[in-house]
């Protein structure tokens, strides 16, 4: 019992301690990704942490000084949501704390009263309320393939969550392109250069407030592929080599999706993300619980 | 910090060009220059940019902006002039509406001549503002 409890926090700690490394370095494969496919050079996989250490020295212009509480904030909660996933808590409970932590970078951006970081939050919003659905329907699914919440239990099962809820993961490959911010849906905010909001949520933040939202970024994105990961993983240690492919594959799949198509309105992203989420999630949901009454 | 000047962030805003410049700016972000191998990122956020990057010279009406841009850009920051607009006015330096260059509104630290300035001559002048930002930076931290 005292082992699996410390296993949990080993889990916990190593997250909470290499998951802004391999965020960052993901971050810098995907710039470099990126560049090759436009047929540039591109920048060293190792930029990203460049750029978040000059931030830390940039100036604080900030506006505010809630502003600077509230991105704080938005770290924390994506932190912890991260650390309830890999310290093998309840799946419900980490999409719970994600979702406080997109709420504390909307109330960062709009205590500054900046009609583009205003309209980034409006976005940002919109976005929640397209991916909100799916993601708690993910939670939902592994539920029901495994008769559980609870990733700890979930790891363990005999057959992978993938085979039960194949519907799910289509649905949640679907919304983390929002969640990464990808083109097409990086309506609130955009890793490229320009947008016609400036920088939409981001647009107020400076200096070390930005490097911070950019950490937060990535402790996300890995908290994300780990759910990913979840769909392959079983009682069989070699799940946990298909599941590694599973990631590269659907992060792949995202940057060649960013870089091939054009930002869309926040109508469309609506109707494409609820009618995925209806269509897969919906269906692979229906299908489960006809057999499971049988 | 030894390694700030790994990442240039720039902003690049238009002045009374004849777009020119302009034009020469964007070449330098494609696949033929590509100024992100050194980091260079051409934001349009005035809050996360670093390097001032002005085509164009300096009219009644954008005089307020660029102004208002350089105070909103967080120290230590850079201002490049690019062009010979950018840098005496130019060609339109005589016009009724035109103040000048760039330096009669905010402090320029570096000029990079031409009509229109070739893409060579201002990835040369952003690798000259990249360190003089690393050499800003370490003066503040001095005053600290």
């Amino acid at each position: 019992m005292f082992g699996e409890y410390l296993n949990r926090f080993v889990m916990m700690f190593v997250f909470l301690v290499a998951a802004p490394f391999i965020g960052g370095l993901l971050d810098g494969i995907d710039r470099k990704l990126s560049a090759r496919m436009q047929g540039r050079k591109g920048p060293g996989i190792l930029q990203p942490f460049y750029d978040v250490a000059k931030l830390t020295q940039k100036q604080l212009l900030a506006v505010n000084k809630f502003q600077l509480l509230m991105v704080m904030s938005y770290l924390f909660f994506v932190m912890l949501s991260g650390a309830l996933f890999f310290g093998g808590c309840d799946m419900l409970l980490c999409f719970f704390s994600l979702s406080t932590a997109a709420m504390f970078l909307i109330l960062a951006s709009t205590s500054t009263h900046s009609p583009f970081s205003t309209i980034g939050s409006h976005r940002e919003m919109v976005q929640m309320m397209a991916y909100e659905p799916m993601e708690l329907l993910t939670a939902v699914g592994f539920y029901l393939a495994t008769g559980t919440f609870r990733v700890l239990d979930i790891v363990k099962a005999d057959i992978p969550a993938i085979l039960y809820a194949p519907g799910f993961f289509v649905g949640f490959v679907f919304i983390l392109t929002i969640k990464f911010r990808k083109s097409p849906f990086d309506l609130s905010t955009t890793h490229h250069a320009h947008q016609e909001v400036v920088k939409g949520v981001t647009t107020e933040m400076v200096g070390i407030e930005y490097a911070t939202t950019t950490v937060a970024e990535w402790y996300e994105n890995v908290f994300l592929l780990g759910v990913v990961a979840l769909f392959f993983i079983n009682s069989n240690p070699l799940s946990y080599l298909a599941a590694l492919v599973a990631v590269a594959v659907v992060f792949f799949l995202e940057i060649l999706i960013d870089n091939t198509s054009a930002r869309v309105k926040w109508q469309l992203m609506l109707k494409l993300a609820w009618g995925v989420t209806l269509i897969t999630g919906g269906l692979n949901l229906l299908i489960l619980e006809l057999i499971q009454r049988r | 910090m030894k390694n700030i000047h790994k990442s240039p962030w720039l902003l690049h805003y238009d002045g009374s060009s004849c777009n020119g410049c302009d034009i020469e700016v964007l070449a330098c972000t494609t696949p033929v220059y590509d100024v992100e191998r050194f980091g260079v990122v051409n934001t349009g956020n005035p809050m996360h940019a670093d390097i001032f990057l002005i085509t164009g010279g300096i009219n009644s009406q954008n005089e307020d902006v660029v102004r208002q841009i350089y105070e909103q850009m967080p120290s230590p920051k850079v201002v490049l002039a690019v062009g010979t607009c950018a840098c005496t006015g130019g060609i339109f330096k005589e016009c009724y509406n035109i103040k000048g260059g760039v330096d009669t509104v905010i402090p320029v630290d570096i000029y990079v001549p031409g009509c229109a300035a070739r893409p060579e001559s201002i990835i040369d002048g952003v690798v000259k503002a990249v360190a003089l930002f690393q050499k800003k930076h370490e003066q503040e931290k001095g005053e600290r």
